[in-house]
């Protein structure tokens, strides 16, 4: 036996589940597990009631609103996303990034609500959520919040989520007339854990650019989209990254400059600028 | 609103037969399959999510039964290695897995060929490209995998797994 002895619930409606999650003050959303299971078996985490998301109907599913926002719902999974015609419709980028994150099962199980709420900084969709202007959606027992990804992630594993709270849905934008996007990343092997990755979107010869791996959160810097602005913007961000065995700080100060470049390049290609 | 419980009594349907069985809420499904159903072609191999020797299909698809408690499984329909060779003939996939010598000491090849199997069926005639990508999440450390994508190969154009 691994785990810690826990307490379980399974609620079946958003309310129910923050009332549970109000209810403890060490209880936590078990969503696709991919991360929450592993890290309890470890007992990094030991959680006293875990609040399965997992039968909620109204945190499932990929809908359009009335602007053409993609609204996800946090337990669509990554393959979900892969397959889903709204999203390779509205904002591509989501689906093709999906598919490099790990590997088939994990893509079975793993959800945007996961992903976003653990906020490793080696995590795919953050970057994503800065450059297309995603906003997310947070409720408590009282109330329901709308933030953006400047505002939603804080720290290492830290998210605007605080306890209590819960990750109902995500809504992206839909691509503009004229915008598009690109992504580029260095991985520990292929569709491995990110060395650097970086999100892209370019607008009217103007990047967005969210950088991963290197910060707590996504490095946001904006630019011209060529590649002597898009370089400099990189390095006038001053990043501090982490050293470890995998790479020198210094390796990625210089991996966030070209893999910027190749991003932004990517999502030139697409605008056929 | 349900009260949250430290054991409940679980209803799964595994390789076509049901197992109703009380279980801990920390208990993983992969312990639960192993150890209460004495299912043990499913095996315990990193323990971290990584290698896939776990592998099962649960409502049609992979999933690593390391990373998910058993009862969340409450309800759903589990198939095994040992859920493919339905009345003990082997399938097309397994036969060639033995034929083109796709497994050594054969840790991995329950998920092997549950990932392989789970391949086919979302797409029967899978390019060498991703054939490799769709056992991404099993780990082999005896073949390099060179046989295990001659044999998966081999049912695809053969047709059917």
């Amino acid at each position: 036996m691994l785990l810690r002895e826990v307490e379980y619930a399974r609620p079946e409606t958003i309310d129910e589940a923050v009332r549970l999650l109000s209810s403890r003050e060490d209880a936590r959303a078990l969503a696709g597990g991919q991360s929450l299971v592993n890290v309890m078996k470890i007992r990094v985490a030991a959680p006293e009631l875990v609040v399965d998301l997992n039968r909620i109907e109204e945190l499932r599913g990929i809908s359009a609103a009335a602007d053409g926002s993609l609204v996800l719902g946090a337990m669509v999974t990554y393959d979900e996303l892969i397959r889903s015609d709204a999203v390779r419709a509205a904002r591509p980028i989501l689906g093709e990034v999906a598919l490099t994150i790990a590997d088939v099962q994990v893509r079975n199980r793993g959800t945007v609500g996961g992903n976003l709420c653990v906020n490793d900084p080696t995590n795919h969709l953050p970057p994503l959520m800065a450059t297309t202007g995603a906003t997310m959606t947070i409720r408590s027992l009282e109330a329901e919040r709308t933030v953006s990804s400047d505002e939603f992630f804080l720290g290492v594993y830290l998210t605007a989520v605080t306890p209590g709270e819960m990750l109902t849905r995500v809504t992206v934008p839909a691509l503009a007339p004229g915008e598009s996007d690109g992504w580029a990343s260095v991985t520990l092997g292929k569709d491995g854990t990110g060395i650097v990755n970086v999100a892209a979107t370019v607008a009217a010869g103007q990047a967005r650019i969210a950088i991963g791996c290197v910060s707590a959160v996504p490095v946001v810097v904006e630019a011209e989209a060529d590649e002597v602005s898009v370089r400099k913007a990189v390095a006038d961000a001053d990043l501090d990254p982490p050293s470890d065995v995998h790479a020198s700080a210094d390796f990625r100060r210089h991996l966030a400059q070209v893999l910027a470049w190749r991003a932004v390049g990517q999502a030139l290609e697409r605008t056929g600028a | 609103m349900p009260e949250p419980v430290s054991e409940q009594t679980i209803s799964v349907e595994i390789n076509g037969e049901t197992y109703e069985q009380e279980v801990e809420a920390r208990k993983l499904l992969v312990h639960f399959i192993r150890d209460v159903v004495d299912l043990t072609g499913t095996h315990v191999g990193c323990d971290t999510g990584n290698c896939g020797a776990c592998t099962v299909l649960m409502d049609g698809k992979t999933i690593k039964s390391c990373m998910l408690l058993a009862i969340q499984a409450d309800g759903a329909t589990i198939t095994t290695v040992e859920g493919l060779a339905a009345g003990g003939e082997l399938t097309p996939l397994q036969r060639a897995f033995s034929a083109s010598h796709a497994l050594q000491c054969g840790y991995c090849t329950p998920g092997m060929l549950l990932s392989a199997a789970y391949l086919l069926e979302q797409n029967p005639h899978p390019s060498e490209e991703e054939i490799r990508r769709g056992i991404q999440g099993n780990i082999c450390r005896c073949t390099g995998y060179v046989n295990i994508v001659e044999a998966i190969k081999s049912v695809a154009e053969g047709g059917g797994a």
